[in-house]
């Protein structure tokens, strides 16, 4: 198939109607995901979409992308009701996706990858001189300065993003769709990104924008879908005060949503002195007491996953020391950690904290399997035991113990995750980003949950980027930036603002991006 | 529901929690059949060979087939540890070679006593493992490609101790060759017991339950305090031990250690892994799999040959049907 490259775009009535979406609806298993959902998006526009984590961004983009088709309502573009089945279809009508994770092909040059599949040919052959050629125009017309013939896995996260705008324009896309293209780049790459964009916008693109910072809508934005619970809630002009787009998102007071109820703190059982390791994070101290909640907040590439994964063992540190209950944990060793009572609730769940396709008892007793082992035999009726009831005081909805992790819903499974390191009586619990991905049932379940631990003594460590949840559930709020602790702020003084301010604080000898 | 990923060779499991043991074996035989494809295929090609050769359903060609299948079902067994933990091993069949030219130099040139020259020729093929697990987890070798390596080492080194000819096997040794009263052999016996160590390790030991992780979710297993590395250096080390014990039935069978015996053997190692429902992904697979597997295999060439079928035209046949069985297998578990 060629597809034409129109430098200009096509020209048709400025804000004229691309794409409208009247009363959709999406049920998964276990979940409404979204529900009577109306979204529109006009020519020359940037259209903003707001909400929280699970408030169905994802399910709605997807629906335009081709990877899930609505269950009830309609998507019209350019006034015709269509089908969107597939990546193709979505192709065809001229709408691209970039998500958060890029689809490049490392080992390949960015013309490549640009031109993947549609390699412009000469006598059956690749021609390089024409695709090298095109390429270089479109990236030209992207405004990133790149050679076409450099490999991708050369480039750092800001190209690869233009790489996929050029991919997107190279498919003579009309409709953009970008997914928290922001959460990675630093403040000089948003304003090069933001630049990119107003330029398609002339040109005619209408962009659907997500994104997690308020100050970025009036900066960049045409209009706001708040979307909550699956709903949109409202549709507002860009320039909306922040306060009032929080409450249209959140949509009740953070009090209500975060049942936080503390004893108060007692002994320390994790200190952490003067952790270090270069290039990732510098002079990390901090304490967890027992009953406590302490919040890690910060921008992505904070450090913050970092120096989760070394204060547990998961990764190596320079200097500096990790304590548990006074103790000392030797470096880059997960067995001492976990035998010390620490427990690790890892960012990619589906990567890092399950065997997805085995038995959720089995999952549950990972951690257990060397405790259970006497004379090289495993207990493993025992096992099976104990993981039986663990899922039931975790109220883990399943078939059975013999259900594969795999087919239960996101916070299902973070309760298996979590219910793994209660099983190896770990005190002191590292959740990092423990709601991502998980509807808002669950996500309050999650919360819950925090409040037994802390309540029977454990003491909990819990990064995150949904800002609300950090506030809401923490006792105190370390804040991280540029890979050092920027501030700490106790419950009563942690607001938006405050973490905010010191998130985005540049820290004296800051590491290089 | 395919219940054999972590959860394995015990045919008769039981969803719900009354437990792994008896409570689950009365509807055996159905079960087992639909948790095991491959149990199908075998019954079938049995059921065929039957009605198409009469010499097929005796008593002497079944333990035949059975003699036949012992040297790949133990190299097989070896080769399913490193497969369920995600890897593969190409070097069991020159492991096997090397480790019985071992036992055979040391016992008749070198005059080691017999079971020092035995305990030798197992320490040989563990140490081959050792040397490719340790390039797998410290050195970060593809396991492919350092065992590869090995597969040529491992020949090479057989050539080099026996100077390219057979050398006799000690007689004490080889009666793992012959038969126990005059009618069961002792290979068979050998692989049965083999059969069961494996079906132990896997689903009872630690480290058995770990492969099993570490196949499934290298990162989240090394979370969960696995030590993967380590692990991986006990599944090579394995894989070469039953490759020795394998290579000492051959030798036995054959009278003499020859270094260029059980030359392409892996592949059919891998072969009978695979048929038994194994994945080369990692995380799946059983003992009593690669038993029919490799039963499959022999079943097929016995067969083959006692329907007069060219040696050539075998080689396809057997091409076809691992491919069909597999194939069959997946089917099966995208429609559970």
């Amino acid at each position: 198939m060629k597809t034409p490259v129109t430098p200009d775009g096509r020209r048709a009535p400025a804000g004229g109607e691309l794409l409208r979406m009247e009363g959709v609806r999406k049920v998964f298993p276990g979940t409404v995901a979204l529900d009577r959902v109306d979204f529109d998006l006009r020519r020359g526009e940037v259209h903003v979409l707001l909400g929280e984590n699970g408030a169905g961004k994802s399910t709605l983009i997807k629906m335009l992308s081709g990877a899930h088709r609505p269950d009830a309502g309609r998507i019209l573009v350019d006034g015709e009701p269509v089908r969107i089945g597939s990546a193709q279809d979505a192709e065809r009508l001229g709408i691209a996706t970039i998500y958060q994770e890029f689809n490049l092909v490392p080992g390949l040059s960015v013309a490549e990858n640009i031109f993947l599949g549609r390699q412009p040919r000469r006598f059956g052959l690749v021609d390089r001189r024409r695709m090298n050629a095109d390429a270089a125009a479109l990236l030209q017309r992207v405004g990133v300065d790149v050679d076409p013939r450099t490999p991708v896995a050369e480039l750092g996260i800001a190209r690869l993003q233009m790489v996929e705008i050029a991919k997107a324009l190279s498919l003579d896309a009309r409709v953009l769709i970008m997914d928290e293209p922001t959460a990675v780049l630093t403040t000089g790459e948003v304003d090069k990104l933001f630049r990119i964009v107003r330029r398609l916008r002339e040109d005619g693109v209408g962009v659907v924008f997500i994104t997690h910072h308020l100050e970025e809508i009036a900066a960049l934005g045409d209009r706001v879908t708040v979307l909550r619970d699956g709903r949109s809630v409202a549709e507002v002009p860009a320039g909306t005060d922040q306060d009032e787009l929080v409450r249209l998102m959140v949509g009740r007071s953070i009090e209500q949503q975060f049942p936080r109820e503390r004893a108060g703190a007692g002994e320390p059982l994790l200190r952490v002195t003067g952790l270090t390791r270069r290039g990732h994070f510098d002079d990390v101290s901090f304490e967890v007491r027992a009953g406590e909640v302490v919040g890690l907040a910060g921008l992505v590439g904070a450090g913050r996953t970092e120096v989760a994964r070394a204060v547990f063992g998961a990764d190596p540190y320079d200097s500096g020391t990790v304590e548990v209950l006074g103790r000392r944990l030797p470096r880059h060793d997960v067995g001492a950690a976990l035998d010390a009572g620490l427990g690790l609730v890892p960012e990619d769940r589906k990567g890092q904290g399950l065997v997805l396709d085995a038995p959720v008892h089995e999952n549950l007793g990972l951690v257990t399997l060397r405790r259970a082992t006497r004379a090289g035999l495993v207990d493993r009726a025992g096992q099976r035991r104990a993981a039986g009831l663990m899922a039931e005081q975790l109220r883990v909805r399943m078939a059975g113990p013999d259900q594969h992790v795999r087919t239960l819903s996101g916070g299902n499974q973070q309760k298996v995750v979590i219910g793994k390191w209660l099983l190896a009586d770990a005190r002191v619990l590292i959740l990092d980003e423990p709601t991502r991905g998980i509807d808002v049932g669950a996500k309050v379940e999650i919360y819950q949950l925090v409040n037994r631990l802390t309540a029977s003594g454990h003491a909990v460590l819990m990064i995150s980027s949904d800002l609300p949840e950090v506030l809401g559930m923490s006792d105190r709020v370390l804040v991280m930036s540029q890979g050092r602790i920027a501030g700490e702020l106790p419950h009563r003084e942690a607001t938006q603002d405050a973490v905010m301010a010191l998130a985005v604080k540049e820290t004296e000898g800051s590491r290089g991006h | 529901m395919a219940t054999d990923t972590l959860d394995s060779a015990g045919p008769a499991k039981v969803p719900g929690p009354s437990g792994d043991k008896g409570a689950g074996r009365a509807p055996g035989a159905l079960r087992l059949l639909r948790d095991n494809g491959a149990l199908g295929a075998l019954v079938i090609l049995v059921v065929a060979l039957s009605l198409l050769s009469g010499d097929f359903l005796t008593t002497q060609n079944l333990l035949n087939v059975g003699v036949q299948a012992a040297v790949t079902a133990i190299l097989a067994f070896g080769v399913t540890f490193v497969i369920v933990s995600a890897g593969i091993d190409l070097s069991v069949g020159s492991v096997a070679a090397l480790s019985a030219t071992v036992l055979a130099w040391t016992a008749t040139d070198a005059g080691l006593p017999v079971w020092l020259s035995v305990v030798l020729a197992v320490g040989t093929g563990i140490a081959c493992g050792l040397v490719s697990g340790a390039l797998v987890s410290y050195g970060r070798l593809p396991s492919f490609v350092a065992t590869l390596a090995m597969l040529s080492v491992g020949r090479g080194l057989a050539l080099v101790i026996s100077q390219g000819s057979p050398i006799a096997f000690p007689e004490s040794v080889s009666v793992l060759g012959d038969t126990v009263g005059g009618w069961l052999p002792v290979p068979v016996l050998v692989m049965a017991a083999m059969a069961v160590v494996t079906a132990v390790i896997l689903n009872r030991t630690f480290s058995g339950r770990a492969m099993y992780a570490i196949g499934g979710n290298e990162e989240a297993a090394r979370l969960s305090g696995i030590r993967v590395k380590r692990q991986k250096l006990v599944v090579y080390a394995l894989s070469g031990g039953f490759a020795a014990v394998a290579g000492i039935v051959l030798a036995s069978r054959l009278v003499s250690a020859q270094p260029q015996a059980a030359a392409g053997y892996e592949l059919d190692a891998i072969a009978a892994v695979v048929i038994g429902g194994a994945s080369l992904s990692g995380g799946v697979g059983k003992a009593s799999g690669t038993l029919i597997g490799a039963l499959i295999l022999a079943v097929l060439r016995n067969g083959l040959n006692l329907l007069s079928v060219s040696a050539f035209w075998q080689q396809v046949v057997i091409g076809v049907v691992i491919a069909l069985a597999v194939l069959q297998d997946t089917l099966r578990r995208r429609t559970a």
